[in-house]
C-alpha cells in the first residue's frame, strides 16, 4: 500500500510560554467578569482596544473566541443554531459560530481553562466596521440579548490613500465614544495611560513584524500556520507588556533557528504566500500537506494585519485612528495589489494561494480579478481554493488537496 | 523477458483507467472499469487486462505512476503518484506542440488546464464544489429521465428544438427538467439541453488560450458534446484518440520520464485480479 508520508510542523518552544500568557489573560478576564472587580468590554479585533485598556476594562475579543471555535472544530455544530434564529449560513461564520455557542451555552474556554464556565459577561460592546459590517451586527445581537450598549466606529472603506479627512473622521468618532465609556468604567480617561497603551501597542507591533520577517530567511524558520497561532498575543494583548515580553522570546528562538539553518519545513523547495483567512479547523492538515510537498507557506496578509506602525505616544487618539485606517482590509484594490506585489518580492515568493472563504468576502481578495492582475504583473502563479474560516461544511478536503498538490507540482515543473 | 512497458493508473472517483505504453510512447494496452469501492482490486484488474492487451505481464513493467482520487490506494507501491492535473498536462505536452486549453470533464469534477507553447502549465482551474457540468450531473439526469447514459448522445442528436436550462445547480436543473416534461417537451430536446448546459458550465469556468481539447469519460461517450463546444467557442474542438485515457496516458508518460527503473514488479500482491 502506498502510504502517505507524514511530515509534522516543528514545535516552537516559545509556545509553552504563550500558552501560559494566554491562560493568565483568560483567567484575568474571567475574574473581572465573575467578581465585578473590573468592567468587561468586548471589542472587535481592530477596534479601539487601547482606549478600553486605558480606561481599565478587561477586554474580550469575540473574534478570537470564534477562531477558537473554528480551531477546535466545534464551530460547524454551533453555526446551525445561529442559522436557525435567522442568521444566514452565508454570513460571517465567526459570527454564527460565536452566537451559536452562546445559544448552546458552550465555550472551548471551559475545557481549556478549568474553572472558567462561560465567556466573560460584557458591560459594553465596542466595534469598528473597518473590517466589515458583520461585526456591527454581531455586537448588535448581544446588545439586544444582554441589554448592554453597543457603540463603535463606522469606518470608511475602499481607502486608497489614508488622508487627513479620513483620520479626522475616525478620530472624532473615537473621541465621541469616550464619555459613554467613562460612564460605564466609572473613571475619567487618563491620557497618560492611553499614551502608554499606544506606545506598548506600537512596540508589540514592531516585534511582531520582526517575527514575521524572520520568514525572509531561506529556509524560513516559521510557517503561516505557526503565525496564526502565535499572533494571539498581538491580537488580544497588544497594548500590554506581556505581549512585548513574549515576542522577544519568540523572536530569539526564530533567530536561533536562522543561525542554525533550521527551516520550519525540511528541505524547503518552494515558498508560498497565503492570501485570506486560515481554515481554522484545518491548520494541522494544511500544515502537513505543505510540509509533505516540501513547500513552506511563510507569509500572509492575514498575520501581517496586526502591524500598526502608526501608534504614536505623542498623539494617541489620532494615531489610533490612523492605525485602524491603514489596515489592508480597509484599502482599495489598487493599494492591495501593490501591497501583495511588495510582499512577493520581500519574501521571495514562488506562488500565491488565495483562500476564497465563502462566509467572509471581506478577506477574500480573489473575487474581483485581483489574482489575475497580480499574476500578469509579476509572473508568479496563483491558485484560488474554495473554503471557509469556520464552517467546515463548505470545504472539500480532497479538492483542496488535489488543487494544492497540482499547484506545487506546477511550480516545481516551471523551474 | 519482454520489452519494458510503462504504466499509468488513473483511479478516478467514478472510473479506473489504466494505460500501458512502450518506450516509443505509443499506447499498447488499456482498460477502463468502474472504480467501485475496492480501488486496489479494480486497479489490479485493469492493470492485468491492459497488460494482456499489450502482450506482456507484470514483470514487463519498467515503471508505473498513479493518479486520480485513489492514487494512494492502488494496492501496490508505484514509483510515484501525480495529480490528475499534472498528468493531463504531461499528456498535453506530449501530444500538442502549441498552446492548448485542455477541458476535462470527469465524474465528479471538471478541470480547465492551459498549456503554453512550450507545453508548460500556465494555469489550471477545477470546478467549485457543485456538480454543475460534470459526469455526475448527466448521471443524475439520466436517472431522472430514466434513460440509459449510453443512449444520450444519439438522443441529443435527434433534437429539433433544444430546451434551455438556466440553473447552475444540479438540484434546480432537475426541477427544471421535470417542469419541461410537464409542459410536454420532447426527451431529445431536453437531453440536448442537458448537453448544452454541461458544455456551457465547463466553458464558463475559465478563458481559453490556443486550441481547445476535450478529454474525460463524458466526452468519450458523448462526442456530440465536443461538437457543441466547437460551435460555442467558434473553432473545432479537438477530441483526441482515447479521451478517457488522457490522464492515465499522462501518468504513463511520467513513468517513462523516470530514468531510474525502480519498477513495481516486486510489490504487486498476487491474486488481486477480480474487478
Ligand atoms: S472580516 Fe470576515 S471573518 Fe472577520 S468578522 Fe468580518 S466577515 Fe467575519
Amino acid at each position: 500500500m502506498a502510504e502517505e508520508k507524514k511530515a509534522t510542523r516543528k514545535k516552537i518552544h516559545a509556545a509553552d510560554l504563550m500558552n501560559k500568557i494566554m491562560a493568565d489573560y483568560f483567567y484575568g478576564l474571567n475574574e473581572a467578569a465573575t467578581t465585578g472587580k473590573r468592567k468587561v468590554a468586548w471589542c472587535t479585533s481592530v477596534g479601539p482596544a487601547e482606549l478600553l485598556q486605558a480606561l481599565g476594562f478587561a477586554v474580550h475579543f469575540p473574534e478570537n473566541h470564534a477562531a477558537m471555535l473554528g480551531a477546535t472544530r466545534t464551530s460547524t455544530d454551533l453555526i446551525p443554531a445561529a442559522n436557525a434564529i435567522g442568521y444566514s449560513p452565508d454570513i460571517c461564520s465567526y459570527l454564527t459560530a460565536d452566537i451559536g455557542a452562546y445559544l448552546k451555552g458552550f465555550t472551548p474556554l471551559a475545557k481549556a481553562y478549568p474553572g472558567i464556565q462561560s465567556v466573560p459577561k460584557p458591560d459594553v460592546l465596542v466595534y469598528n466596521t473597518n473590517q466589515c459590517r458583520d461585526v456591527q451586527d454581531w455586537m448588535a445581537w448581544y446588545s439586544r440579548k444582554l441589554g448592554v450598549p453597543s457603540i463603535g466606529v463606522t469606518s470608511p472603506k475602499n481607502v486608497d490613500e489614508v488622508t487627513d479627512a479620513h483620520i479626522d473622521d475616525v478620530t472624532r468618532q473615537i473621541e465621541a465614544l469616550i464619555p459613554t465609556l467613562e460612564g460605564i468604567a466609572g473613571v475619567k480617561l487618563d491620557m497618560d495611560r492611553l499614551r502608554e497603551a499606544a506606545s506598548l501597542a506600537r512596540e508589540c507591533t514592531e516585534l511582531w513584524k520582526q517575527v514575521l520577517e524572520t520568514a525572509i530567511a531561506s529556509p524560513s524558520p516559521i510557517t503561516f500556520f505557526d503565525e496564526t497561532i502565535h499572533m494571539a498575543p498581538a491580537v488580544v494583548l497588544r497594548g500590554t507588556q506581556q505581549a512585548i515580553d513574549y515576542y522577544k522570546v519568540l523572536l530569539a528562538e526564530l533567530e536561533q533557528r536562522i543561525r542554525d539553518g533550521v527551516g520550519a519545513v525540511d528541505g524547503e523547495s518552494s515558498r508560498i504566500y497565503w492570501e485570506g483567512m486560515p481554515v481554522w479547523g484545518r491548520l494541522r492538515q494544511h500544515s502537513e500537506l505543505f510540509a509533505n510537498l516540501k513547500s513552506t507557506v511563510l507569509a500572509s496578509t492575514y498575520c501581517s494585519s496586526w502591524i500598526f506602525p502608526s501608534f504614536d505616544w505623542n498623539d494617541p487618539i489620532r494615531s489610533m485612528a490612523k492605525a485602524y485606517l491603514e489596515l489592508f482590509i480597509v484599502r482599495s484594490d489598487r493599494y492591495k495589489e501593490k501591497y501583495i506585489k511588495g510582499m512577493i518580492e520581500k519574501f521571495r515568493i514562488d506562488g500565491i494561494i488565495y483562500h476564497d472563504a465563502k462566509t467572509c468576502p471581506y478577506n477574500s481578495n480573489s473575487r474581483y480579478g485581483l489574482p489575475g492582475r497580480v499574476e500578469a504583473d509579476t509572473g508568479i502563479p496563483s491558485l484560488v481554493i474554495s473554503g471557509d474560516l469556520n464552517d467546515l461544511r463548505l470545504i472539500s478536503d480532497e479538492q483542496t488537496k488535489t488543487n494544492i498538490e497540482a499547484f506545487i507540482e506546477q511550480i516545481a515543473e516551471g523551474r | 523477458m519482454s520489452t519494458p512497458v510503462f504504466v499509468g493508473l488513473d483511479i478516478g472517483s467514478s472510473r479506473t483507467k489504466v494505460a500501458v505504453i512502450g518506450a516509443d510512447r505509443q499506447v499498447l494496452g488499456h482498460a477502463v472499469r468502474k472504480s467501485g469501492t475496492d480501488f486496489s482490486a479494480t486497479a489490479a484488474a485493469c492493470l492485468d487486462e491492459s497488460l494482456e492487451m499489450a502482450g506482456t505481464r507484470r514483470d514487463g513493467i519498467a515503471h508505473a505512476v498513479s493518479t486520480g482520487y485513489g492514487r494512494a490506494n492502488v494496492g501496490f507501491v508505484t514509483a510515484e503518484s501525480k495529480t490528475e492535473i499534472g498528468c493531463l498536462s504531461r499528456w498535453g505536452r506530449d501530444r500538442f506542440h502549441e498552446a492548448v486549453t485542455i477541458i476535462d470533464i470527469g465524474g465528479q469534477d471538471n478541470k480547465v488546464i492551459k498549456l503554453d507553447g512550450d507545453g508548460r502549465r500556465a494555469s489550471f482551474k477545477m470546478n467549485r464544489k457543485c456538480a454543475a457540468g460534470t459526469g455526475a450531473f448527466l448521471e443524475e439526469m439520466s436517472l431522472r429521465l430514466d434513460i440509459p447514459l449510453e443512449a444520450m448522445d444519439a438522443l441529443a442528436r435527434q433534437s429539433l428544438e433544444m430546451v434551455k436550462l438556466g440553473s447552475y445547480c444540479t438540484v434546480f436543473s432537475a426541477t427544471e427538467v421535470l417542469e419541461n416534461i410537464r409542459h410536454g417537451k420532447k426527451v431529445p430536446d431536453i437531453v440536448k439541453g442537458l448537453f448544452y448546459s454541461v458544455v456551457k458550465r465547463v466553458l464558463e469556468m475559465d478563458s481559453h488560450a490556443g486550441r481547445v481539447v476535450m478529454t474525460g469519460g463524458v466526452v468519450a461517450h458523448n462526442p456530440y458534446i465536443v461538437e457543441m463546444a466547437g460551435e460555442m467557442v467558434g473553432q473545432p474542438v479537438i477530441l483526441p484518440e482515447y479521451p478517457q485515457l488522457a490522464g492515465a496516458i499522462g501518468a504513463s508518460l511520467y513513468a517513462l520520464d523516470e530514468t531510474d527503473p525502480v519498477g513495481i514488479r516486486n510489490n504487486i500482491p498476487a491474486g488481486e485480479t477480480n474487478g
